[in-house]
């Protein structure tokens, strides 16, 4: 048996924690430069704002103060995300983190000895009142079963919240409520592919020959097919897969056409890429800066290119990725176009405990380097963000829109929450 | 008042004091060096439930008798069941309050504060509890 605990709209609701006045109030959550809409509150959906349209179209309902907007904070929905996670850890024997607002929970044997039902309110009880989020409960035989309750849980008022498939008889007529496009992991273009075989519900896809599905679709939508049976195919994984490699980039808030302030902000990814490759305890010897116009400006001259390096040894340490970034940068910049976005990758990631040295180069992950790395961090983390390269720039003009953005309550003492007293 | 050392704070990636930093004896050396066995992190005499726990600043003089002053930062613990008397963090008309709670025949919001009036709260359902606050920061200086 397994679960799926989603929390609901996630990013408005971190943002409702700590503003209660906005219950039952329209509100959104903007993208990266506050582009487009990325969570809604239900009272939005009520507006008609529908996902992932531009802000300036919902703008109206802002400006007659009918909708309260934020940008993306990923301080706080990431503080929020590890809370409900560890939250459900203490839960469950095993969970799987499948996103920042969704978990899977390995149930195997507990419904020997536990009311599942009764079990999944206690979770959602739980993180209500710990951590201050409302989630939804999804629990079946299978993980694809499991994504289908947990949808069901959220749509119907009546599920309260949680919805158990154990039941043969509510799998089947959950099945054949379902849209086939809604079925994990079932695309859109296979979704209209099967429209055109008379395949309309998860039902009819359940139903259909696995086999033969397997052969003509993949084996992927077999495995689903079977999944929806209530056979498990998808196994928990008990450990993530290690990452193989390490991106950072963004929009710039305006176009940029110079050089010097696209060098600070490729210099500020390497950084920050450096700074996550050390958080996964990695060493990368390739490296790689990209840099483009925007691709869909109707009346510009586009450009998009990148350049890359291996490097003969391993590092980790943002001073060499960011001049290596820098040159990597000059090679590919040229004058006269007006560049939307950059970004630089890190890969060819090794542990950092076990990686080839080539002998007639120098070692660049050495003591003292770690040493450096290690301080820098750790001051990082302390003084948020106190101590920077000269080359990151200070005022960083480049930098994303972030208008609406909320404070980091959780993560900046400056941030905290005020309450009257 | 009279005072118990514990112990020495310790390396760890959390906020930790060392606790016989500025207990020096001038040319002595403590003899109480020799008996340290653990460090202290502070982190766990605060904070029980690190999930379902938050710092929130407290504004205002209302709570001035319960030693909450302006500035201070509370630990509020959302995993606590309030109970009679416990200071709390009350959502008032959608505002953030800090406020100690009744729980007998009526439910109330208390300010231990003799210029303030307390909140009535009509019944027990209305009541809208952000936390439990378990501890509150004061700096001296």
């Amino acid at each position: 048996m397994y679960a799926l605990v989603d929390c609901n709209c996630f990013y408005v609701s971190c943002e409702r924690l700590f503003r209660p006045e906005l219950n039952h109030k329209a509100v959104v959550v903007l993208s990266n430069n506050d582009g487009c809409v990325v969570a809604r509150s239900p009272e939005a959906k009520e507006l008609g704002i529908k996902m992932a349209v531009p802000f300036f179209e919902v703008r109206e309902f802002y400006d007659r103060g009918e909708l309260h907007v934020f940008s993306s904070n990923y301080a706080l929905y990431g503080d929020i995300s590890s809370r409900v996670m560890s939250t459900l850890e203490a839960l469950a024997p095993a969970v799987e983190i499948y996103s920042i607002d969704e978990a899977f929970l390995d149930l195997r044997g507990m419904q020997l000895n536990y009311d599942l039902n009764r079990y999944g309110h206690q979770i959602k009880q739980r993180i209500h009142k710990w951590v201050g989020v409302p989630v939804g409960v999804g629990i079946a035989q299978t993980k694809t079963l499991a994504k289908l309750a947990n949808y069901a849980a959220k749509h119907y008022p009546k599920t309260l919240g949680v919805v158990d498939l154990s039941a043969a008889s509510w799998r089947s007529r959950l099945l054949k409520k379902t849209n086939v496009a809604d079925v994990w992991g079932v695309g859109r273009r296979t979704a209209a592919k099967l429209y055109a075989e008379q395949i309309f519900t998860a039902a009819d896809l359940a139903e259909s020959d696995a086999e033969a599905m397997g052969k003509r679709y993949s084996v992927m939508l077999q495995r689903t097919i079977l999944e929806l049976r209530g056979i498990p195919c998808f196994n928990f994984a008990e450990q993530p897969t290690e990452k193989q490699q390490v991106l950072c980039s963004r929009t710039f808030s305006s176009r940029l056409t110079e050089l010097p302030p696209l060098k600070e902000a490729v210099r500020e990814y390497a950084v920050r890429a450096a700074e996550k490759l050390r958080e996964e305890k990695g060493l990368a010897r390739y490296i790689s800066v990209f840099l483009r116009t925007n691709p869909n400006a109707r009346f510009e001259v586009k450009y998009a290119n990148s350049a890359a390096v291996t490097l003969p040894n391993p590092t980790c340490d943002s001073r060499v990725l960011m001049s290596i970034a820098v040159q990597l940068l000059e090679q590919i910049y040229l004058p006269g176009y007006r560049y939307m976005k950059a970004g630089v990758m890190l890969g060819d990631i090794q542990p950092h405990n076990s990686y080839q040295v080539d002998l007639f180069n120098p070692d660049l992950h050495s003591p003292k380097s770690q040493q450096l790395m290690k301080t820098l961090d750790e001051i990082n983390q302390r003084y948020h963000r106190g101590v920077t390269f000269v080359g990151q720039g200070f005022e960083q003009n480049w930098s994303m829109q972030r208008q609406h953005l909320s404070p980091s309550y959780t993560t900046s003492w400056q941030d905290l929450r005020r309450v009257r007293c | 008042m009279s005072v118990v050392v514990l112990g020495q704070g310790g390396d760890s990636p959390f906020l930790t004091i060392p606790f016989f930093l500025s207990a020096v004896s001038a040319g002595f050396p403590s003899p109480a060096q020799d008996y340290v066995e653990k460090t202290l992190n502070l982190n766990e005499l605060l904070i029980q439930h690190p999930s379902a726990t938050y710092f929130v600043r407290a504004e205002g003089d209302s709570m001035q008798g319960a030693g909450i002053f302006s500035g201070d930062v509370l630990v509020v613990d959302r995993s606590l069941q309030a109970r009679n008397g416990d200071i709390v963090i009350a959502s008032i008309d959608g505002d953030l309050t800090v406020k100690k709670l009744e729980l007998s025949s009526v439910c109330r919001l208390l300010p231990c504060n003799p210029d303030y009036s307390p909140i009535v709260i009509s019944t027990e359902e209305a009541l809208e509890l952000f936390g439990v606050v378990t501890n509150v920061i004061h700096s001296f200086r």
